[in-house]
């Protein structure tokens, strides 16, 4: 009876301490404050989602456009590396005038950067199908379409995945950066805890972006895993009916 | 409309660019920090990745630190630094963080730049009885120039970013000019703050790819001597030392899109690194690997930082 109270109030006393004390790591910050730090997960997820998604439908046909005419890929590769070049601190000020303070700015922001990978992996994709492939493909009655969507496309995945796992890492971290204009999710609570001298805050919400970066690194790596399971049985014998099969899941 | 004629009053007022929170004054502390952490990331970063790539281990450490570095906010680090006990030491946490972010680029580029020098050129160099140094100085340095200058121009860009971010976190800066703005809600500034930022970095990055031309030790030979010398075979196949420097280059027989034939072509805006390789276990975070021509490649595939 007596020592269920009393260690409570020891753990209360080391509870409070600890925020009291303002350290670095904090359970009970992680206990008091867990909808706000699940709430900055989820704005962070969803804005590092969105941009990356549009971000890939929008390099998707610059970088066809750019393999297609010679004369395109220049100007489309050059101002993708100048908006690159582009401090983000910059990009979302510069943006802030056109959407006004709004997720818009940073979800812009972010495509733009992304893009840069984007186009220049899935070229590279598209690039490295062998021409006998193509030809084959060609031989055997394939349109332009059905060759890019059957054939190109599942070559070109694994060259694909890797930009796309590079600019989904490099864009969850820069999300942050939104912070300027309020919707940098895990970001805020950086920003917050800076002005708050609140040491707890920044570092849990540091750590929590790592995390988000290596869980979304993995997920991609699976997926591509999934999507294209002849890069895996390649070196085993006997792969010839799992290849077929994994070309249609790809396509699918 | 508005916020680009209001910038240009903004920019066209003499009172804003005189004193401590004028433009001249932020934009030197800018340059002065983005130079001075430079060199101290060459001074630390080059020496080691040139040795590593000489002697030819550490590959691992050298491909996953650029990997690692990229999950990690640049703001995050620069408003831990600035609560930790360095907080108090002036500009030390920037300098701190636009370190930490400049040798990652700077590293993995030189190591792989040396990794992927002919080997056979490499042998022959050895064979004609060169000496270690000799060897370094005279044949792997010149052909590993193309990947050490994109190396060198993915972090100073790098570099730019950050110290343009450090503003949020109390330091000094033409950021300054940006977050002050935003604290006012005065979009005028803003804009303007943003406009003198990014004429910055561009104006470097330009001036960079101007020094990487001039001073590049093959000037005037490279072109035709990597057409001659490297056929899609030889770039795709030495692609692979970007992603497969960790893993060991095991799975090399199955490594096509390594380094990418985009880089052979004119105007050079080569450096993919997309080095998806099939097959490859855990190597796709992958960096480098700008197999073709490191020329004209530039930071992309270190992925976009801040």
């Amino acid at each position: 009876m007596d020592a269920g109270p009393s260690a409570l109030t020891v753990a209360q006393a080391a509870e409070q301490s600890c925020l009291q004390a303002n350290d670095w790591i904090c359970g009970e910050y992680v206990r008091t404050r867990g909808h706000e730090l699940l709430d900055a997960t989820v704005q962070h997820i969803g804005i590092t989602a969105i941009s990356v998604i549009i971000g890939l439908l929008v390099a998707f046909p610059l970088a066809l456009v750019a393999r297609r005419r010679r004369a395109a890929a220049g100007p489309v590769l050059g101002l993708t590396t100048v908006l690159y070049t582009v401090p983000s601190l910059a990009m979302f000020a510069l943006l802030t005038p056109v959407f006004g303070v709004s997720a818009a700015v940073v979800i812009t922001g972010l495509v733009m950067y992304s893009l840069t990978i984007l186009v220049r992996n899935i070229l590279a994709g598209l690039t490295s199908v062998p021409d006998e492939v193509r030809e084959a493909a060609r031989g055997m009655g394939y349109g332009a379409a059905r060759l890019l969507f059957e054939v190109e496309l599942p070559l070109a995945l694994p060259a694909m995945v890797a930009g796309l796992r590079i600019a989904t890492v490099s864009t969850v971290a820069m999300t942050t950066i939104g912070s300027v204009v309020g919707y940098g999710g895990l970001g805020n609570l950086i920003a917050s805890g800076m002005e708050g001298f609140f040491k707890a805050e920044v570092l849990t919400a540091t750590v929590l972006c790592v995390l988000l970066a290596l869980v979304a690194d993995l997920l991609l790596m699976g997926l591509q895993r999934l999507l294209t399971p002849w890069t895996r049985t390649r070196t085993r014998a006997g792969t010839r009916s799992r290849r077929g099969a994994g070309t249609t899941k790809a396509v699918a | 409309m508005d916020a680009i004629t209001g910038a240009w009053q903004w920019l066209t007022t003499a009172a804003n660019w005189a004193g401590e929170k004028g433009v001249w004054h932020r934009l030197g502390e800018h340059v002065y920090l983005s130079a001075l952490c430079l060199v101290i990331s060459c001074l630390i970063a080059l020496p080691v990745a040139l040795w590593l790539g000489h002697i030819g281990k550490g590959g691992a450490l050298a491909v996953n630190i650029s990997n690692v570095g990229r999950a990690v906010p640049t703001f995050a680090v620069l408003v831990l630094l600035t609560l930790s006990p360095l907080g108090t030491h002036g500009d030390w946490p920037t300098i701190i963080a636009l370190v930490l972010f400049a040798v990652p680029p700077l590293l993995t580029n030189a190591y792989v730049g040396m990794r992927e020098a002919d080997r056979d050129v490499v042998e022959a160099a050895r064979g004609m009885g060169m000496s270690g140094p000799q060897l370094l100085l005279r044949v792997e340095i010149p052909l590993a120039y193309p990947l050490i200058m994109t190396g060198l121009r993915s972090a100073t860009v790098q570099v730019v970013a950050t110290a343009t971010l450090a503003a949020l976190a109390g330091g000094g800066g033409l950021g300054r000019i940006i977050t002050a703005g935003f604290g006012n809600y005065d979009t005028a500034q803003v804009v303007a703050g943003a406009l003198l930022v990014a004429v910055l970095a561009l104006a470097v990055e330009g001036a960079l790819v101007l020094a990487d031309r001039f001073f590049d030790p093959m000037r005037g030979r490279r072109r035709g001597a990597r057409t001659a010398g490297r056929g899609t075979a030889g770039g795709t196949g030495r692609g692979d030392a970007g992603s497969g420097a960790g893993s060991g280059t095991g799975s090399g027989g199955a490594g096509r899109a390594g380094g990418s034939g985009v880089s052979e072509r004119p105007g050079g805006l080569g450096g993919v690194g997309a080095a998806g390789r099939s097959g490859e276990p855990r190597g796709l975070g992958v960096t480098g690997g700008s197999g073709g021509s490191g020329r004209g490649g530039d930071a992309v595939a270190s992925g976009k930082l801040a």
